[in-house]
């Protein structure tokens, strides 16, 4: 059977920071290599990752119209991904 | 003056919640973080909520836990993080108030009384406090509020976990009088015998008890009980952070495998005064005296102390006369499982002292500008850069000799 499994994926991410030290992210680059653009900024707080695992600055990030959410924790960045996984009984 | 307002916040089941955090694949299990077996720290250091519904308990062995609860999934601590959402958790709390006192790595009491103009009542901020910690860090907690600590301290130990506890002047007595005495912070397990022996069990018993009895009894220690229990603590919230305590500075460490005779205790010895010298040395503190403290094989634990003929931080000096003591107090009954060495009565760098006809301070002086040479080699070099030649081979010692935290209050060095 499969299942659909929360993982923390790693990505690399390109960001501008302001003079007064405000940082936002402008690209990331997904585990397949394709580099997406984002759009927007829509929200920055101090947010856990209740699906996959830590914590840190999230940005909620708008993608290609989709919202997502980008975490730098301690200057790695990451977000959240889905897996399909075999489980077995 | 208006009542105070005192909140004790516990971060639940801080190590293992903390590892449930990062990976939250084990929430579903019964978890356990452990020492490491290899290194015969096999203990549980914290545990879940499912290993608690089994029995498991903190400070057991890994094999009575696993007793237990045979599908235990023990992990082993990572400190560094534990540092880390302490650290961040104690940032959510200044933000409501800048009067918070750490009490070990993941209590704090802090003191709102004031800010309920500015942010609401005491409930309230507590209330939004523990909803931040959980959205910001993703772990729950428990507090306590009520108008002393101790009352504070009871009230998060009340109701657990991601709860709020409240204990108001007004109605103490019908809250916490009923409790068992053990529940209040100040009775340990021996006042608990001797309160005990004599027909006291609750909290209430104490406070009804003639303030004379606990002066007899226990002395000042007993007086503080009953003024606690009739909710007379008026003790402040005091800032400071977790600090390395300057009036000892020890090390200690179980070995890899009992030690057998005085040169494996030599070297054991030497060893762990490199790290004192070091610390003294970061300080600026000498030693006046040395404890030592023997663990045998059967889990017996007997301490010794002694003055120094002449203050000192050079390691080789206390190393010396950590193992004369030694020699001259421990028979050898039982081989050693761990040994600690801790220097006492420390006074600063620059306070003078009486020197004696019999000591000689020349060589004790020779011997702490080769240790400061040597500390000054490790700051540049590395800390293995130099080392005494009978511990390149040390096969009884962890090699993860230093860690970077002491357990459980967390004192980082």
């Amino acid at each position: 059977m499969q299942t659909i499994k929360h993982v923390k994926q790693p990505v690399a991410v390109v960001v501008t920071v302001s003079r007064d030290g405000q940082v936002r992210p402008k690209k990331f680059q997904w585990k397949d290599g394709h580099t997406y653009t984002i759009d927007r900024v829509t929200k920055v707080e101090r947010a856990a990752s209740t699906k996959v695992g830590g914590c840190g600055i999230r940005y909620t990030v708008m993608v290609e119209g989709l919202p997502r959410f980008l975490y730098d924790e301690e200057g790695k960045w990451f977000m959240e991904d889905e897996v399909l996984i075999e489980v077995t009984e | 003056m208006s009542e105070r307002a005192i909140l004790h916040i516990d971060m639940n089941n801080f190590y293992a919640s903390v590892e449930c955090m990062l990976n939250p694949d084990l929430k579903k299990y019964p978890i356990a973080v452990c020492g490491s077996q290899e290194e015969r720290h096999g203990i549980v250091l914290a545990k879940n909520y499912k290993a608690k519904a089994f029995g498991v308990s903190t400070g057991e062995a890994i094999w009575q836990a696993k007793q237990k609860c045979p599908n235990l999934v023990t992990v082993p601590p990572h400190y560094e993080q534990y540092m880390r959402f302490s650290k961040l958790a104690r940032q959510i709390y200044g933000r409501y108030t800048d009067l918070v006192e750490p009490f070990g790595m993941d209590e704090v009491w802090a003191d709102v009384t004031g800010c309920q103009h500015f942010i609401g009542s005491p409930f309230h901020i507590a209330e939004e406090i523990k909803e931040t910690v959980k959205y910001e860090l993703g772990l729950t907690v428990s507090i306590g509020v009520s108008f002393n600590k101790i009352f504070a301290k009871l009230g998060s130990d009340m109701k657990k976990p991601d709860a709020i506890t409240v204990i108001p002047k007004e109605s103490f007595k019908e809250k916490i009088w009923d409790l068992p005495a053990t529940d209040m912070l100040g009775v340990g397990r021996a006042t608990e015998k001797k309160l005990s022996s004599v027909g006291i069990h609750t909290i209430g018993q104490i406070a009804q008890f003639p303030v004379d009895f606990f002066q007899r009894k226990l002395g000042k220690c007993g007086v503080d009980l009953w003024r606690f229990a009739n909710g007379m603590d008026d003790s402040q919230v005091t800032v400071r952070d977790i600090e390395a305590p300057d009036k000892t500075v020890g090390h200690g460490m179980t070995a890899l495998q009992d030690l057998e005779n005085d040169a494996e205790v030599w070297k054991f010895i030497l060893e762990l005064c490199q790290d004192i010298g070091h610390r003294l040395y970061v300080f600026n503190k000498k030693a006046t005296g040395i404890a030592i403290a023997v663990r045998d094989n059967q889990l017996f634990t007997k301490q010794w102390q002694c003055g120094l003929p002449v203050p000192t931080q050079s390691p080789s000096c206390i190393a010396k006369e950590a193992f004369s003591l030694f020699t001259r107090s421990y028979d050898w009954r039982n081989p050693i499982r761990s040994l600690t060495v801790r220097a006492i009565n420390l006074m600063s760098l620059d306070t003078p002292c009486q020197l004696d006809m019999f000591s000689d301070p020349i060589r004790v002086a020779k011997a702490e500008s080769l240790d400061k040479a040597i500390e000054e080699l490790r700051y540049r070099f590395g800390k293995k850069i130099i080392r005494n030649a009978c511990l390149l081979d040390n096969p009884k010692m962890s090699p993860h000799d230093n860690p970077d935290i002491i357990m459980p209050t967390g004192v980082p060095m």
